[in-house]
């Protein structure tokens, strides 16, 4: 029986919920040199809402992974709808976070970053990002960030009650060729499911320019046991 | 009052300027009437203050601790002065301890470098961890010997390191890693913590000597050697990220069990699968594994555990029982409020935020965990870390927050050893 009326920030209802909006806010704002991650809910409460289904108000903290532990804590409210389950819809999410926009200092290395890859006989392609060491080259963290980015709307979409989305892993990364000078980007990705513990493995197709952000234009869900032929539940 | 909060938001936003230097502190505030409490809720409810409630504003009878951020911290002081509510600061006493604790620890470091081969900050496979332990009981062998306490469905022998100065049956204490194959920061951080006993305890360093001089502990660096071992075997996600044991199932395709749902404490219910394919299955029956059984039969053959602790990862949880259910365990305020204070210890080494709570509240319903198992066999200071992150690298922690994680958790378990140290039953 799900609690309703305000809620324990700190147990895993609110954490749930929070996490369903910090994939919103990273499908967004996130960048190859900006990705945010949960830092702490300091409110939330829960209501049933007449068509069905669930939402939920949050006041929560983010920070922002690519500065390390020197970054600031970001304050963010949202209403997190969980839809009723039988439409198979993912969440809906409404999003304010103070002084968003005051965060641009990443401009500069997004260009950068840009330019070197642009270019037609860019091929970057690469495995295991983290390996299982937790290495990550410093020429892959932007990949690795943007990897997480786009992860976030197949997390954000898959979300419900019952799961707590995290990408555990980059399993492989190969550049495609530019459209619309767009870096065009396959990955293919872990998804750790925290209540559940499962690891969870998806294919897709991103493009990102600085101007344009994060787009995702194909997301399939691959099996790791041969016989499975749909996602788990 | 509603004067005092403006004032207090006045202020605060006076001294907003200092928004990242320093360092936040944690204050114990001892209010010593219901009208404190009052205007203590009233702060915890305003989410604008930024403050960071560890333990909620209930009664007179328990301290509230509050982290501050830096920013906030004169405009609180100053206020819970101007409303005559007494506080101490308990980060910085621990500071200045810390401050000590660094510079010896600098000290000995260099010392430790010329002296020790082994590499702590780095991630080691079965056979060198198992190494190891011949190493450290040879080095230690007054105070440390190791017991087979039975093998694994794959036949490999279950080793846990014994720290003992003697008597016979001591109350002891109990601590297991590695039960989750995936999770290599507990193994690591189980490796580290090994050493540091004996360490602490050849150099006097308080409290390890007089925790030993009464108590004894064990300690499981490797309560899943076949699942560890298949972690290793290939850089493919189907190891690296294997959270099972490797024994049989009902299931041609799928093994595995999860061997921290298997344990016979409300084994059945709906934390748990019946589904082989499960990375939380919770096997034919409650104890079917080896693994399990080897420990369940110790621990309870040896009948005078006091404390029993397992390390997992990750999310940065400090967790009590129960798992199973959502109602409080009979031991809740001793055991949140030492939970709490084990979590403040940890707090002050790296600023590492942990939450403290219940399995049921933080992770979700679980049923067949260990730690339920042995608070329902009177085992009251029982306790679960999942060790860091909180989802940045996850599973894949880079070796260099090895010692810093092993270091901050051997501050929660000083406070946790201790206390059980100090409160027998």
């Amino acid at each position: 029986m799900a609690s309703t009326g305000d809620l324990e920030p700190t147990h895993y209802p609110a954490r749930r919920a929070a996490t369903v909006a910090l994939h919103y806010l990273n499908t967004h704002h996130g960048s190859p040199f900006r990705v945010f991650g949960l830092q702490q809910v300091h409110k939330a409460s829960a209501e049933d809402v007449a068509a069905g289904g669930r939402k939920y108000k949050l006041d929560f903290s983010v920070t922002d992974w690519a500065s390390g532990s020197e970054g600031p804590a970001l304050r963010c409210s949202a209403d997190v709808l969980f839809p009723q389950t039988e439409r198979h819809s993912g969440p809906e999410v409404q999003l304010r976070c103070e002084a968003l926009q005051q965060i641009n200092r990443t401009a500069q290395e997004e260009h950068a970053f840009y330019q070197r890859y642009i270019s037609p006989d860019s091929a970057v392609s690469a495995r295991d990002i983290p390996d299982s060491y937790g290495n990550v080259s410093e020429e892959m963290q932007p990949f690795w960030r943007l990897a997480r980015v786009a992860a976030s709307f197949i997390m954000l979409r898959e979300s419900s009650e019952r799961t707590e989305f995290n990408m555990a892993q980059v399993a492989s990364v190969a550049q495609q060729g530019s459209s619309e000078e767009q870096l065009m980007l396959e990955f293919v990705v872990l998804l750790h499911d925290f209540p559940s513990q499962e690891i969870i493995q998806w294919k897709l197709l991103a493009s990102w320019s600085p101007d344009r952000g994060v787009r995702v234009l194909q997301t399939e869900w691959q099996p790791r046991c041969p016989h499975a032929t749909k996602p788990p539940n | 009052m509603r004067l005092y909060l403006a004032v207090f938001a006045l202020l605060a936003a006076v001294h907003c300027e200092e928004l990242f230097n320093g360092t936040d502190q944690v204050l114990r505030i001892n209010a010593e009437s219901k009208n404190h409490i009052q205007i203590l809720k009233k702060l915890e409810r305003d989410v604008d203050s930024g403050l960071d409630f560890w333990t909620h504003a209930v009664s007179t009878e328990q301290p509230v601790d509050i982290r501050v951020p830096h920013s906030r911290l004169y405009a609180l002081k100053d206020f819970l002065k101007k409303n005559n509510i007494p506080f101490t600061v308990i980060i910085n006493n621990v500071q200045e301890l810390l401050v000590r604790e660094r510079e010896e620890m600098v000290r000995n470091a260099e010392v430790e470098r010329q002296t020790k081969s082994f590499n702590f900050a780095a991630y080691h496979d079965l056979e060198t961890i198992y190494k190891f332990m011949d190493t450290l009981v040879a080095s230690h062998s007054n105070l440390i010997s190791k017991v087979n306490i039975g093998s694994t469905f794959e036949d490999r022998p279950m080793y846990v390191l014994k720290f003992s100065t003697g008597g016979e049956k001591r109350p002891a204490i109990w601590i297991d890693a590695g039960m989750h194959a995936r999770e290599w920061i507990s193994h690591a951080t189980a490796v580290w913590l090994a050493d540091r006993i004996a360490t602490d305890f050849k150099k006097n360093r308080a409290p390890v000597p007089s925790i030993l001089s009464k108590m004894d502990i064990y300690l499981l660096i490797v309560a899943n050697p076949d699942g560890y071992v298949f972690t290793h075997l290939s850089f493919s996600p189907i190891n690296r990220f294997w959270r099972k044991n490797r024994s049989a199932t009902s299931s041609r395709k799928c093994n595995g069990v999860d061997l921290n749902r298997n344990w016979d404490a409300e084994f059945g219910g709906p934390g748990a699968s019946d589904d082989p394919c499960a990375e939380y299955y919770r096997g034919p029956f409650a104890q079917s594994e080896f693994e399990v059984k080897n420990i369940a039969k110790f621990i309870t053959s040896h009948s005078n555990f006091k404390s029993f602790m397992t390390l997992h990862s990750y999310m940065q949880l400090l967790m009590y029982p129960y798992g199973y259910i959502g109602i409080d365990a009979l031991d809740w305020p001793e055991l949140h409020d030492v939970a709490t204070k084990a979590k403040i210890a940890l707090y002050s080494l790296h600023g590492t935020v942990y939450k403290v709570g219940s399995i049921f509240h933080k992770i979700d319903q679980a049923n067949g965990a260990s730690l339920d198992w042995a608070y329902l066999r009177g085992i009251k200071y029982s306790f679960a870390f999942d060790l860091r992150d909180t989802g940045e690298y996850g599973f894949l922690l880079p070796a260099d927050q090895i010692v810093p994680t092993a270091k901050e958790t051997w501050f929660a378990l000083k406070y946790l050893m201790k206390y059980v140290c100090d409160h027998p039953y």
